[in-house]
């Protein structure tokens, strides 16, 4: 049985055919689409490498299945830039060594463009690093990451592009 | 993953059909269910989609003064919508401390309430598991038992019920609302949960085909709000699952408690009302001294599962900080931790 439905994949409507139903987002997203930003980390909903924003909230995409998204529009990191021009999240994780291997990296950016566009945290660490608890880093680059959600989360505020995404 | 029919309901009657059938479940957003699939812990044959049915996604405030959630509503909708955690902020409190933002944002309420144990040999497919296959026998007796139950359990079961949200529902006098083959009915969330006695995989009273439709609180809910806690104590700070929780919420009247609600959870495979406690505190006066009796009661046939004598003591403890943090007032903000007892206002109880 072969099960059709549309999703809008960073912006671009696509047509999916799925010959088996048990196929994840992250799945799709990294096997069929060829969007292989978003890690297989844990694919167990624990560690957040898989982090996309669907209908613009972050999710875990190990833990949806594709088949049950019919019609969703799904953001992934290779969506995020305009261009050349990176999103403020982008350029502050740079700015402020929010990495070092890099792996966890695109799930912690979505979940980080996720969070200041839920807007509960505003300018306390705190609220951050609880906001971004979902996500893990083995190379423990947390402090880089608070500062970086933090400083894009206040460019957001002056700019207005937070929300951009 | 085990190979499965997916159906997509159109509408509850068909989604009842559908489910009725041996070996169905439903499917929301499958954030429990998947990862069980995922492990080879449960493996249904058909999975019913219901997340395409019309009209289960609103949060209803009544003119009662009550209020239906529907069963699709995601955790992190109900926890955020002002009303709610206004109304209710125990139960924002417990949903912004459960899980992660993400699941949070994926997670239904019903699915939720449905959520299986987190006990690492029912996970374990290799382990032997009286819920998993019933008449197996329980490895987590005599096992590694630092977080199973000390309420409720039996020689067959010893796990914990994981949810958060589902402690101050309880203590709230939630009801859910189910339709199933032979119709609508409500019931009390308290008696939806089953205690394992000899048959511990029959977690619920659902029936086959049976599917939560709604989550009500009644009218007089609303009437704890301002001195209304949950509390958590888990291995991390956030992210964890409880070892033991508290929800308290209090009825202040002339310095006195004129009604007082106090579940756990963390201790028993359901969200735990402890009403003796609160028989304690009617008519009490809040104090350090009224607040260790009603430990003291909710309690009492606390006794351990393996070795987690701590747990009791810790559930006492608890108590007595929850309702203390409950009498000084609800705050007017969401603590940065939400439920956690090293935020800066729940230091000092």
């Amino acid at each position: 049985m072969t099960f059709r439905l549309t999703l809008t994949v960073n912006g671009e409507p696509r047509a999916i055919e799925l010959d088996d139903p048990r196929v994840t987002l992250l799945d799709l997203l990294r096997e069929r689409l060829g969007l292989t930003g978003s890690k297989k980390g844990c694919d167990r909903g624990q560690c957040g490498a898989c982090t996309v924003l669907l209908n613009g909230r972050r999710i875990n995409s190990c833990l949806a299945l594709a088949v049950s998204l019919d019609g969703a529009e799904v953001l992934t990191i290779e969506g995020l830039a305009a261009g050349e021009q990176l999103h403020p999240v982008q350029a502050a994780f740079i700015e402020h060594d929010g990495f070092q291997c890099g792996f966890c990296t695109p799930g912690q950016i979505m979940s980080a463009v996720g969070l200041i566009r839920e807007g509960h945290a505003g300018d306390d660490p705190e609220r951050v690093r609880e906001g971004m608890s979902g996500n893990l880093c083995r190379c423990g680059a947390y402090i880089g990451i608070t500062e970086a959600v933090l400083d894009a989360q206040a460019r957001s505020v002056g700019t207005g592009q937070g929300d951009a995404a | 993953m085990n190979r499965f029919d997916y159906v997509r309901a159109g509408s509850v009657a068909e989604a009842v059909a559908a489910a009725s059938e041996p070996g169905a479940a439903y499917l929301a957003a499958g954030t429990n269910l998947l990862d069980l699939m995922k492990g080879g812990i449960t493996r249904p044959g058909r999975l019913v989609d219901v997340t395409y049915l019309p009209g289960l996604d609103a949060i209803e405030h009544l003119p009662d003064g009550g209020v239906r959630i529907g069963a699709l509503v995601r955790n992190s909708d109900l926890a955020y919508d002002p009303q709610v955690s206004k109304a209710y902020p125990a139960v924002a409190e417990a949903l912004l401390s459960g899980a992660s933002a993400q699941l949070r944002n994926a997670a239904t309420v019903a699915g939720n309430l449905l959520q299986r144990t987190r006990c690492p040999y029912f996970y374990d497919p290799a382990s032997a598991c009286n819920k998993r296959d019933p008449g197996a026998g329980c490895e987590a007796r005599g096992g590694e038992t630092r977080l199973h139950a000390v309420l409720g359990w039996s020689e067959h079961c010893i796990a914990t019920h994981p949810s958060d949200f589902c402690v101050p529902l309880v203590s709230l006098n939630a009801t859910v609302e189910i339709e199933g083959r032979a119709g609508t009915r409500e019931l009390p969330l308290d008696a939806l949960y089953r205690l394992p006695e000899d048959r511990p995989d029959r977690e619920t009273v659902l029936e086959p085909g049976d599917l939560i439709v709604a989550l009500r609180l009644p009218a007089d809910a609303a009437g704890f709000a301002g001195h209304s806690r949950y509390l958590k104590v888990r291995d991390r700070t956030s992210y964890a699952f409880a070892v033991v929780s508290a929800a308290a919420s209090l009825r202040l009247e002339g310095g006195r408690i004129n009604e007082a609600r106090i579940a756990l959870g963390g201790v028993a495979l359901k969200p735990w009302r402890a009403r003796v406690a609160e028989a304690v505190l009617a008519g009490a006066e809040p104090s350090e001294r009224s607040f260790r009796d009603a430990a003291d009661a909710a309690l009492a046939e606390a006794r351990p599962s393996g070795d987690n004598t701590y747990k009791i003591e810790l559930a006492r403890r608890l108590i007595v900080r929850t309702l203390t943090l409950a009498a000084a007032g609800t705050p007017e903000r969401m603590p940065a931790l939400p439920a956690s007892a090293f935020s800066g206002d729940a230091l000092h109880a």
